[in-house]
């Protein structure tokens, strides 16, 4: 049961968002949707869970499409930014109000969340910071039965403690009750070694679809001495370049040419997911 | 346990190591049980098919072995296979590099095998 991305095009009026996006997202596996600020990734994700509607694709799981397919949304279950809780309502029946609505709702799960997240389910939605509506609203996210969750910037206001906290949870309850997750946000280096699969979008178009894995094994920095370094990178995609005096780093990604000999003065070392990113999506490169 | 997430060396790599340590230095002992994948994933944030590959390293050579609905254990034997393997590398992974840089220092052979008996002497200080 994997949900098919095809083709989706989004405009609002004479902007294009999303312009022929495809992807496949599998059971059981956790996801990193990156992307810049405006790249398309929350309209990806309400277009998804059939909160808005595409001008052209389709959504499918195991080839039906779930546009206003009820039972297939079921399986779905988006949490994003906006709030749809009403002010005055206590948290313990919004917690009831999500089981009517999914057919289920994890109880036990979510008064250990409250627990552990110092979350009092007698308080109204309204009476919550910033950061406790966060909470709250993953509590939702993890204790509803759904195959798959979707996570729209989902660390919003938290302290350091609580993202500690939320990740260590997350892991755990994807340990116990495998089932997927696609986390979409900006504080990549927090997530990038507990997603096993990465998208990203750039200018409503997929940049990359690829395991987080693979695609660092083909990230490189050549540092060294500016006129080698360059000698040593032409034909290479080059996504990106630092230089301080005459010590130059190319930011490389795709294969070196493992033939060529290494000059002595060249180091090739690696670099993390949030400096590619950076590097891919900064206009400096070609992508790929 | 301490991972280096700046991508230098992939994580599942650096979790077969890191347990490879473990059981070189005796923190895994054998016969006993290594952290399971749960709780490694966990306390990491390292995504547990992450933590699997480096587990399946270390089954591959035979250094930990899967106990049905127990878990993974230290396998006997494993002390000795490390030692052995580290034993062949120690030329390709140490000396080497020593012997290069003793060159870029310029010092010769004759008091690089000076410097080691040195430190063989004060025992490392």
């Amino acid at each position: 049961m994997e949900i098919k991305i095809s083709e989706i095009t989004k405009k609002f009026g004479k902007k294009q968002i999303l312009n022929g996006v495809s992807l496949t997202i599998e059971p059981n596996r956790i996801y990193g949707l990156l992307g810049r600020n405006g790249a398309g990734k929350s309209t990806l994700l309400n277009i998804i869970t059939d909160r808005i509607f595409a001008n052209d694709g389709t959504v499918t799981i195991d080839g039906v499409s779930t546009h206003e397919h009820d039972e297939l949304l079921g399986k779905i279950y988006l949490m994003s930014e906006v709030n749809l809780y009403q002010k005055r309502v206590r948290l313990q029946e919004l917690f009831k109000a999500s089981k009517i609505m999914y057919g289920g709702f994890d109880e036990t799960y979510a008064k250990h969340l409250c627990e552990a997240f110092e979350l009092n389910p007698k308080l109204r939605f309204g009476q919550l910071s910033t950061g406790y509506r966060t909470i709250f609203k993953l509590i939702i996210a993890l204790c509803l039965p759904v195959d798959y969750v979707f996570l729209d910037e989902p660390i919003l206001g938290l302290d350091a403690n609580h993202r500690e906290l939320f990740y260590k949870e997350l892991l755990d309850t994807y340990s116990s009750h495998p089932r997927t997750f696609v986390i979409s946000t900006h504080m990549i280096e927090e997530i990038a070694n507990m997603i096993e699969h990465v998208f990203v979008l750039e200018n409503g178009k997929i940049l990359v679809d690829d395991d987080v894995d693979h695609m660092l094994s083909q990230a490189y920095v050549i540092t060294g001495p500016g006129e080698t370094v360059d000698q040593y990178t032409e034909g290479l995609n080059i996504i990106g370049t630092e230089s301080l005096g005459n010590l130059k780093g190319n930011y490389v990604f795709g294969s070196l040419n493992d033939d060529r000999e290494i000059p002595d003065t060249v180091q090739i070392s690696r670099m993390d997911l949030q400096k590619l990113f950076i590097h891919l999506t900064s206009g400096g490169g070609t992508g790929k | 346990m301490q991972f280096d997430f700046s991508g230098q060396e992939p994580i599942y790599l650096q979790v077969a190591n890191q347990i490879e340590e473990g059981i070189f230095t005796g923190a895994f002992k054998e016969e006993t049980q290594v952290p399971s994948t749960t709780e490694m994933s966990r306390e990491f944030h390292i995504n547990p098919a992450t933590v699997l590959k480096g587990m399946n390293i270390l089954v591959t050579e035979k250094l930990v072995e899967k106990r049905r609905g127990l878990g993974m254990f230290v396998k006997k034997g494993a002390y000795q296979l490390i030692l052995e393997k580290r034993q062949s590398a120690f030329f390709e992974d140490y000396v080497k590099k020593i012997v290069s840089e003793a060159k870029n220092l310029k010092l010769s052979e004759v008091e690089l095998i000076k410097l080691i008996q040195r430190g063989f002497k004060t025992n490392g200080d």
